[in-house]
């Protein structure tokens, strides 16, 4: 087994709160998840060294970098341990190049020119590199805070929702910064988040924080489908991953393909052969015994019941679609009447327009560990 | 250029300079260690620390002079190791110095440790994950940052030192040229008759560094107030 890029095993009591987490994360990016309060950020700063644990262990990479066991607790700036903070955090007093290099003196790395380019290419922050950070708008705060991170060369990547306080025009201005970083930069990260729809674009591993404990870990796209942690994530929903086959101009629709068929989706303006991830909540999926006619739903996917799963008021289906996995909220009289059933042919149906646009990650196949 | 003042006034006022200069850069190293202690750090005697620094603001002046005597006077606890060694406050111009520094320690801290205390934690953070240790986080972000606070907090004590009397004169006396500094000159002067007219000059003097002194630091502190704003 090869070691995880991260293992965290933590106590930690606050007053009344107490956190008590134990997790490892892969490669490619962990998502920290769960509502506020319920000790995301508190374990952000136990592995960026900002806090102590009361007990508990933390290796990042093969190294050690708190073991309350072995009394053993390395201070911040010698963890090699980057953060994005939610308020991007840049030196008020020192210009955006100089708040760029600021890690790299310290790590005593030499200049890389090569390295300096890709980053600073890769984030779109060369225009800014001249300019203060009072002059920046939140966005391009935000992304000169990643390349920050980046240039000091970190074993590890922490993002402490860095994208909460931006609108979400920002948002969509950052996501594929944080989706080329994720697949291009070759650093783990652990991005903590509360938002479903950042999560399901971007995480490849899921841990569900709630109340201080690890309610859930495990490949995003098989905890997003889970009805026990409705409660956390609000609505499961099915994560596909696509690719880009074409937009036809007439329609206006974009044309995906992936392993549980075509899908018609509304105009993404992505070149053909673009990865694309997909998340479909469960109410947003029909669900027929056959074939509809005179439907103005343009996607029918066939495929069969792999189970059903009651989920509050109604039930999860889930359905087997060429081994991809669709979820349908229907209700118990609908199970019923249509006779549901593990093993039941059927076709699951989505709306075009279900597609929010702004919901599309960039995708890549999802990482287990 | 003399401004009408006699040699031994001017010699008064160069000495003031000199006592307030030694006073101010000996103790500035040691007041931002002090205030960045106080404004960063919670650590048992915190509490005696910050009663200690203030002392000497609410002990009258006299009784500041008389401590030190009996402090650093050649027969005091430190005075009489230090004279070993040839250091020698007392009846010096260096013993004003040190009456000086000690006078406006209080007001030199309390400026650092405010303007300290308004600089954004969160960016020191910041500084440690990028590889920066504690030391190298307050030279790059914490003191640049605060800068002009404490600069301010520098020329208050310089302006303090300038106008102390009551402690110097019970440290060092009063010997023209060696001890006599702006304010026991000025108290001299008014001691003897005839003196109204030098006595009057010097004031204007030491009015006029006062002023100067005070609209620097408030220079100071305004471009403290843009820059931290500014972030």
């Amino acid at each position: 087994m090869t070691e995880p890029a991260l293992a965290v095993d933590v106590a930690l009591r606050r007053g009344a709160f107490t956190l008590e987490a134990s997790f490892a994360a892969g490669p490619g990016l962990t998502a920290l998840f769960g509502r506020s309060g319920s000790g995301k950020t508190t374990l952000i700063d136990l592995i960026a060294g900002l806090a102590r644990p009361d007990r508990g262990r933390i290796v990042a990479g093969g190294h050690v970098l708190v073991d309350t066991a072995a009394r053993r607790f390395l201070p911040p700036h010698r963890r090699r341990v980057g953060v994005v903070f939610q308020d991007a955090r840049l030196f008020p007093h020192l210009s955006v190049a100089q708040n760029l290099a600021y890690g790299r003196v310290f790590a005593r790395l030499p200049d890389d020119p090569a390295e300096y380019a890709a980053i600073t290419g890769m984030l779109g922050i060369e225009p800014l590199l001249a300019r203060q950070p009072a002059g920046l708008s939140g966005g391009e705060r935000q992304r000169v805070a990643l390349g920050r991170a980046l240039l000091a060369k970190p074993r590890l990547l922490l993002m402490d929702e860095p994208l909460a306080a931006l609108d979400e025009a920002r948002k969509a201005e950052i996501l594929p910064y944080i989706e080329r970083l994720r697949d291009e930069a070759g650093v783990p990260i652990v991005y903590v988040s509360h938002s479903v729809a950042e999560v399901a674009r971007l995480a490849d591993t899921l841990v569900v924080l709630d109340g201080g404990r690890v309610a859930a870990t495990g490949p995003a796209e098989t905890l997003l489908r889970r009805a026990d942690l409705i409660p956390l994530h609000g609505e499961p929903g099915a994560l596909l991953d696509m690719v880009v086959e074409g937009t036809d101009a007439a329609t206006g629709l974009t044309r995906l393909t992936g392993q549980a068929g075509p899908l018609l989706v509304p105009d993404l303006a992505k070149p053909p052969g673009t990865p694309l991830r997909v998340r479909i909540p469960a109410r947003d999926v029909l669900v027929a015994t056959a074939l509809p006619q005179g439907l103005s739903a343009r996607n029918a996917l066939p495929g069969r019941v792999a189970g059903l799963v009651p989920a509050g008021t109604g039930v999860l289906v889930e359905i087997d679609c060429h081994g991809t996995i669709l979820l349908a909220r229907l209700t118990e009289a609908a199970v019923r009447d249509l006779a549901l059933a593990p093993g039941r042919e059927v076709v699951a149906i989505v709306k075009s327009a279900a597609f929010d646009p702004a919901g599309f990650g960039t995708g890549r196949p999802t990482i287990a560990i | 250029m003399t401004f009408g003042l006699g040699p031994e006034e001017w010699q008064a006022v160069l000495l003031s300079l000199q006592v307030a200069t030694l006073a101010t850069l000996a103790s500035l190293p040691l007041g931002l260690g002090v205030a960045w202690l106080l404004a960063r750090r919670r650590f048992p005697g915190r509490a005696l620390l910050d009663g200690l620094v203030h002392l000497p603001l609410i002990l009258p002046p006299v009784v500041t002079g008389y401590l030190l005597l009996l402090a650093f006077g050649r027969k005091g606890v430190f005075g009489a190791p230090l004279a070993e060694f040839g250091i020698v406050f007392a009846f010096r111009w260096t013993g004003a110095a040190l009456a000086c520094a000690v006078m406006g320690f209080p007001l030199m801290v309390r400026a650092m440790r405010l303007s300290l205390e308004a600089v954004d934690a969160r960016l020191e953070d910041a500084a440690g994950t990028l590889g920066a240790s504690p030391l190298m986080v307050f030279l790059t972000v914490t003191l640049p940052l605060s800068l002009p606070g404490c600069l301010a907090g520098a020329v208050l004590a310089f302006a303090k030192a300038m106008g102390e009397f009551g402690a110097t004169i019970t440290f060092v006396s009063n010997i023209p040229g060696q001890t006599q500094t702006l304010p026991s000159a000025i108290y001299t002067l008014t001691q003897v008759p005839g003196g109204e007219g030098p006595a009057l000059r010097l004031t204007l003097v030491s009015v006029a560094l006062s002023i100067t002194a005070l609209l620097v630091s408030e220079a100071l502190a305004a471009r403290a107030g843009r820059r931290l704003g500014a972030g």
